[in-house]
């Protein structure tokens, strides 16, 4: 057995506005174990974001909040722990990309402060030496003239660059676990390929675990391990990467699948598949996806299936399967 | 960079022409004689046309306004009608009790304000925001006739503490900067508070956090800077309108500067003094408006000049 390096059971957060509560998170189980590729997918709006801001606390400015379930890092309760060990977490053992390479650095300092910053903070590196690492960090993330980038402002770099930059500053201080959501959506596809490959290399050669949002199934089918595919705030099914192209269980799942773009043809969201995701205000009663299935029956209607474990690791939350052994309710 | 300051500072002479004309030209228009003043009420007709001629003020317009700027190339900005004294000298003994007044006025005005804009902006919606904010607006709508007589009423004739006007030691500063920097630092307040809440929202501010940053660092550190351009355009301005010499607060704590030369120029139809007056006013707007820009570069650096 694995060891478990991130446990996220049955969480839920809720965003609650004058227009009433958005359970943009209702119920994520994901676990992701010592150096292994989970791949999270699943449409826009699905609550991939709030999942990973969940995991590092990062909700505060946002009315988003926890409202049920835990997460565990490493056998800890990253709920109960307090502001102070939270920041000894973030960027340190788990480092965060974001999907805006564009706008995610400070536009004001040069790319050298922003790296040496944390590894400053967390590897207690004086200013000399935070420089050299960031220089490094920089020349590992295959970025041309480090030594002279590490001088520049992230208005003189392309995107692609400055997703690398962002890659070199999450990878500084070895984290044990690289939350990266939609790490190359905003990219053009040559680089889009780069930019994984990089993932995939220093994953491999630092041991670290990685949770890849991502709307595209080329990139969980090369990248992942596993894969968890959400559906309106909830997991619909988890499997690896294998049983989920090859034995898909959900009808969402499958209709993912279908809808995968022909090889090197770009994507910014899967919409393929007929009918709209819900909205928050019009949540149907049962099961979220029953509207748009091709094999609904009367009772997803009524009532939202569990999430039951229908073969050896390989979860499915339908009503076709509900015979299996319940895993959770 | 040096190139393009040197452009601008060469750019600002055919300004000030401009503006010299306007200048002129409103100062002529407005109503009064001041050779009539000069020459007394009762004098008779024939001394006040001796007066105009004397002064100049017989001649056509335009041959007055040449003579005017050339006086002015040759640093020569004539006598003042009231003490005859030269303008250079009356302006230049008024204008260091003004700049001083309004340099600490803003130096405790931008900081205070600046704190508080910061506080209000982190804490939005909680007490501290509406603490500072209530302050803010109180401090744009006192009126700075009556804060000062307020002050001075309470520090200088019940407690004591502080001298109820003049210019004699440090002492003489503290009320009358903070009647003039209240505003000022209720305008920064705000400001600095509504730009960083915009600022907050940037996604770098989110890299910030998720490196592990504490937040104080977060904001003091990364957002702050990127809040300032406003803030910094806005402080440019108020600065120079205060260089201009208050004339409530010059008046209300017997301030012997700029606001108070004002008026008693103006009063008296002193116009050597009111142009060369108008004419600094210009000359320090155009200044703090080059230091700005030159700020802009500091603070952003993809703002590149050329
Ligand atoms: N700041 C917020 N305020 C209110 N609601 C929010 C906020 N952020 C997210 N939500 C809600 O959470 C839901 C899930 O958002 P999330 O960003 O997690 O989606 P996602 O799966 O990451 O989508 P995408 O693929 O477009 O990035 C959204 O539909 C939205 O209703
Ligand atoms: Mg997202």
């Amino acid at each position: 057995m694995a060891e478990k390096i991130l446990e996220i059971k049955n969480l839920q957060t809720h965003f609650t506005s004058d227009s009433g509560v958005v359970k943009a998170v209702d119920g994520v189980t994901i676990t992701v174990n010592k150096g292994e590729t989970v791949g999270v997918v699943g449409e826009s709006g699905c609550g991939k974001s709030v999942t990973s801001l969940s995991v590092m606390r990062l909700l505060k400015d946002t009315p988003g909040k926890i409202v049920g379930g835990t997460i565990e890092f490493e056998g800890k309760n990253l709920e109960a722990i307090s502001e102070k060990e939270m920041r000894l977490i973030r960027g340190n053992e788990i480092a965060m990309i974001f999907q805006e390479p564009m706008t995610s650095l400070n536009p004001v300092y040069k790319i050298g402060r922003q790296i040496a910053e944390a590894v400053q903070l967390h590897l207690k590196y004086d200013k000399r030496q935070a420089r050299e690492h960031a220089i490094n960090m920089l020349k590992l993330v295959g970025i041309p003239r480090a030594e002279e980038i590490v001088d520049e402002f992230p208005y003189q770099l392309s995107g692609g660059m400055r997703q690398r930059v962002m890659i070199a500053m999450a990878m500084a201080c070895k984290p044990k676990l690289l939350i990266a959501d939609e790490p190359t959506t905003a990219l053009d596809v040559t680089i889009q390929a780069q930019i994984l490959d990089l993932m995939r290399k220093l994953s491999k050669e630092g041991d670290t675990a990685i949770m890849l949002i991502t709307h595209d199934l080329g990139v969980v089918a090369e990248m992942c391990d596993r894969v968890v595919v959400m559906y309106a705030g909830k997991v619909v099914e988890e499997a690896d990467v294998f049983t989920i192209f090859e034995n898909p269980k959900h009808p969402y799942t499958e209709g993912l699948l279908y809808s995968v773009p022909k090889l090197g043809q770009k994507v910014d969201r899967l919409d393929s598949i007929p009918g709209n995701v819900p909205t928050p205000s019009n949540m149907p009663e049962g099961c979220k996806f029953a509207p748009r299935c091709p094999k609904v029956m009367d009772i997803c209607r009524q009532q939202d299936p569990d999430l039951l474990l229908i073969d050896k690791e390989h979860t499915c939350r339908c009503w076709l399967y509900q015979n299996s052994e319940v895993l959770e309710v | 960079m040096l190139k393009y300051f040197l452009k601008r500072l060469i750019g600002i002479i055919p300004i000030l022409f401009f503006v010299s004309i306007f200048i002129f030209l409103f100062v002529h228009m407005i109503p009064g004689d001041p050779a009539r003043l000069v020459a007394g009420q009762d004098a008779s007709l024939a001394d006040v046309q001796a007066v105009q001629r004397e002064l100049g003020l017989d001649k056509p317009l335009y041959t007055q306004y040449a003579e005017f700027v050339k006086n002015i190339v040759q640093g020569d900005f004539g006598l003042s009608l009231k003490t005859k004294r030269p303008v250079f000298d009356e302006i230049a003994a008024r204008f260091m009790p003004t700049f001083w007044l309004t340099f600490w006025s803003m130096i405790w005005a931008v900081l205070f304000g600046l704190v508080v804009g910061v506080f209000s902006a982190t804490k939005r919606n909680k007490w501290q925001d509406y603490l500072g904010m209530f302050g803010a607006v109180s401090g744009i709508s006192l009126p700075s006739f009556w804060l000062g007589l307020m002050l001075i009423q309470l520090f200088a004739v019940n407690l004591g503490w502080l001298p109820t006007g003049g210019m004699d030691s440090w002492k003489s500063y503290i009320l009358p900067s903070i009647t003039l920097g209240a505003g000022v630092a209720a305008v920064i307040a705000r400001f600095s508070r509504s730009s960083l809440m915009e600022v907050m929202k940037e996604d770098y501010i989110r890299t910030g956090r998720a490196k592990g940053l504490k937040e104080n660092k977060v904001v003091w550190g990364h957002a702050l800077k990127n809040s300032m351009i406003p803030v910094v355009t806005m402080a440019g301005l108020q600065f120079g309108f205060l260089l201009g010499g208050s004339i409530v607060i010059e008046t209300v704590f017997s301030w012997p500067g700029l606001g108070r030369l004002l008026i008693d120029s103006v009063s008296f139809r002193d116009y050597p003094v009111i142009q060369a007056e108008m004419l600094l006013f210009a000359l320090e707007f155009i200044l703090i408006n080059l230091f700005v820009d030159l700020l802009y570069g500091v603070l952003n650096p993809q703002i590149r000049y050329e």
